[in-house]
């Protein structure tokens, strides 16, 4: 198996798809020539052509309303939106559109698009390069909303999302862009929406989390392994729709549960998370449920010193687990 | 270009109807039917509404002239029709049965577009190509931007028309979807039917030109003005626009001057609102009888031909009613049904 970074992982899901299927397309904001700004096209342009690899405007109602009209009309568009704090445009067409499009017909027409957009903090983006936006979309039903951690996953669930008939949110974190590398098959696989997976098995502690946090919680993982402290990290990979078995049963086990995600914690899927934990699996625990996440700000600022303050960090999530393993 | 070939009076100026448009007799008369049937099929649904049989009606009453003569220059089956709460003349001429808009408006489970989820008047038809539609108005000029795309892509000659009012038409998505076109000339054509009102706010506090149509220079599209009153000159301008589209030429924004002839909806009471000058005058551009009158100056249409098609009008109506209001409502048991995908 080759070693591909995170963006390689999903540059080749996205042309392998679109060898697959000529019904594939990719549009968005310099996604042709210059292979989007992060270049997770790069190559894609030159390869498909105009045709199917669209530079549109700075116009982001339109990329994802556009797509919409395309998939209904046979085309499986996969919509890049150039930061994920740009996507707030597009929400009308998301959320009232996109997500309802299923539901509303009574099944007789679906929407099946996938959006892309980089998401996360911890690259010196400021207020408007750094968010976390799972929350608002996870909150939609008729949405599925997509979080890989790993370049296998990345590759494996954004073809599965591609090839889903319904509308897929694929966030990918930038940080992880080209710091995570990991193998990837050469052949054709897919990783199946809707299901997490245990990364780190453990007995004491069970963190719930997805994407550059699942890296974070299993360095976490290391340090307080050797207090004696044995730690199960839960990638969720998909968040809506949830895999709660998998979630249930990790926290059935280990009577604990800590949820971390870079995203805000008020209203954050954390909250979800929780929920559903302490309704579920209430006989379990012998600790607070409880929540990591960002602190009480609308995004992150630019100075060093004020992001460094805002992320979270491997010690911090080390320092949550030895507070809830000591219960 | 478009303009009315015939005066008030009903007085015909020539050439008649049928040498004007291309169009035969019979296909005149089946135009003036669609527009009598929409009419009444409208009509009842108010009885219904008032009569508390039906919770909603949003009027399509004023419209159908434009939206008739529009279609008869589409091709049902073929192109795409992007509806929007006043298109009951337009879906009807893609296909949509009398008994389908009553299943609609009394929320059954066999109303074809959505089972009885959506408020009456939100068209949609796998079947028909009518896209489904939503109430946040104006989202359906990229839905519609969209599919001209996959149908250039794809190599299918195919036309999307996407319809709205003129109060929609200010959404930054038409900006979006317009321009999107323009850009690749794809085969879309946009419809603004400007009845002078969004709800309750005149045209001059909506925008600040007296044509919504001059805005299509700003996309490098032809902008074209028809009056709604004047069914054969809509038709003729969308008989370009299709022609225009299906050569790979691009979009075209046609604004089509018509009337609101009743309240916004059934929740809405409309000389609260409107002088009684400005009402009648509405009433004067009702393009029922205008097309009506034209056909029987040009001896298209006679006496006996009229009455056979009121009988008829009135037989459907009263046949999709009772059909509609027996059929089954839709399952509770569903509520949750068609979120996502399901299997098989």
């Amino acid at each position: 198996m080759a070693v591909r970074t995170f963006i390689e992982a999903i540059r080749e899901g996205l042309r392998d798809e679109m060898r697959r299927d000529a019904m594939v397309i990719v549009l968005g904001e310099d996604v042709g020539k210059k292979g989007g700004v992060f270049f997770a096209t790069d190559g894609l342009w030159a390869e498909f052509g105009d045709d199917r690899v669209i530079d549109t405007p700075l116009t982001e109602s339109m990329i994802a309303g556009v797509s919409i009209g395309a998939a209904a009309n046979g085309l499986r568009p996969v919509a890049e939106i150039q930061f994920a704090d740009f996507i707030f445009p597009a929400m009308n067409q998301i959320i009232s559109e996109a997500a309802r499009i299923r539901y509303r017909s009574n099944g007789t027409f679906g929407c099946p698009i996938t959006i892309r957009a980089p998401f996360g903090a911890g690259v010196h983006g400021a207020l408007y390069h750094s968010q976390s936006v799972e929350a608002f979309f996870a909150h939609v039903p008729g949405l599925k909303v997509v979080i890989p951690s790993t370049p296998y996953d990345a590759k494996g669930l954004l073809r599965s999302a591609i090839r889903d008939p319904d509308p897929v949110i694929y966030l990918e974190h930038k940080k992880m862009y080209r710091s995570v590398r990991g193998e990837v098959p050469d052949g054709e696989y897919t990783v199946p929406l809707s299901r997490a997976t245990v990364t780190r098995e453990g007995s004491r502690v069970t963190v719930v989390t997805y994407g550059l946090m699942v890296h974070y919680a299993l360095d976490a993982a290391e340090r307080v392994a050797g207090e004696g402290i044995e730690t199960e990290v839960v990638d969720l990979r998909t968040i809506r729709p949830l895999d709660a078995a998998t979630v249930l049963a990790s926290v059935r086990k280990t009577g604990k549960c800590l949820v971390v995600h870079e995203d805000n914690r008020f209203g954050g899927f954390g909250a979800e998370v929780a929920a559903l934990v302490a309704e579920e699996a209430f006989d379990y625990l012998d600790g607070p449920v409880t929540r990591l996440a960002g602190p009480e700000s609308p995004a992150t600022p630019y100075a060093s010193v004020l992001e460094d303050a805002f992320l979270i960090t491997p010690e911090k999530i080390a320092t949550a687990i030895r507070t809830l393993a000591a219960y | 270009m478009y303009s009315r070939r015939v005066t008030n009076s009903g007085a015909p100026i020539t050439p008649d109807p049928a040498t004007r448009s291309g169009l035969p007799a019979a296909r005149l008369r089946e135009i003036y039917r669609l527009m009598a049937l929409a009419r009444a099929l409208d009509e009842r649904a108010w009885i219904l509404n008032r009569s508390g049989r039906v919770h909603f009606v949003i009027s399509a009453q004023g419209h159908e002239g434009a939206e008739a003569g529009i279609c008869a220059a589409l091709t049902p089956g073929r192109d795409w029709l992007l509806p929007y709460y006043r298109s009951m003349a337009a879906v009807l001429a893609f296909g949509m049965t009398p008994r389908e808009v009553m299943l609609q408006q009394f929320g059954r489970a066999d109303d074809p577009g959505s089972g009885g989820r959506q408020m009456p008047a939100h068209y949609g038809g796998a079947a028909y190509r009518i896209f489904s539609s939503s109430s946040p108005v104006g989202t359906q000029a990229l839905h519609a931007a969209g599919i001209a795309l996959a149908s250039k892509l794809r190599g299918e000659s195919q036309v999307a028309a996407v319809m709205m009012g003129e109060g929609a038409s200010n959404q930054g998505d038409v900006h979006e979807a317009l321009n999107f076109a323009a850009i690749h000339r794809l085969p879309m054509v946009l419809l603004v039917e400007n009845n002078g009102y969004a709800i309750s706010v005149p045209a001059e506090k909506q925008v600040a030109v007296r044509d919504l149509a001059v805005r299509a220079a700003g996309y490098n599209m032809p902008g074209v003005i028809v009056d709604g009153t004047d069914v054969l000159g809509c038709y003729l301008a969308m008989r370009d626009a299709v022609a225009r589209a299906l050569a790979g030429d691009g979009p075209t924004f046609i604004e089509a001057k018509v009337t609101r002839l009743t309240g916004h909806s059934s929740d809405d009471q409309q000389t609260k609102y409107r002088t009684e000058e400005d009402l009648a005058a509405g009433r004067g551009r009702d393009p029922l009888p205008a097309f009506r009158d034209e056909l029987r100056a040009a001896g298209l249409l006679d006496d006996a031909a009229e009455a056979a098609i009121a009988a008829e009008v009135r037989g459907l109506v009263d046949e999709a009613t009772d059909f509609a209001e027996a059929a089954a409502d839709p399952d509770p048991g569903t509520l949750t049904r068609h979120v996502y995908a399901e299997p098989g």
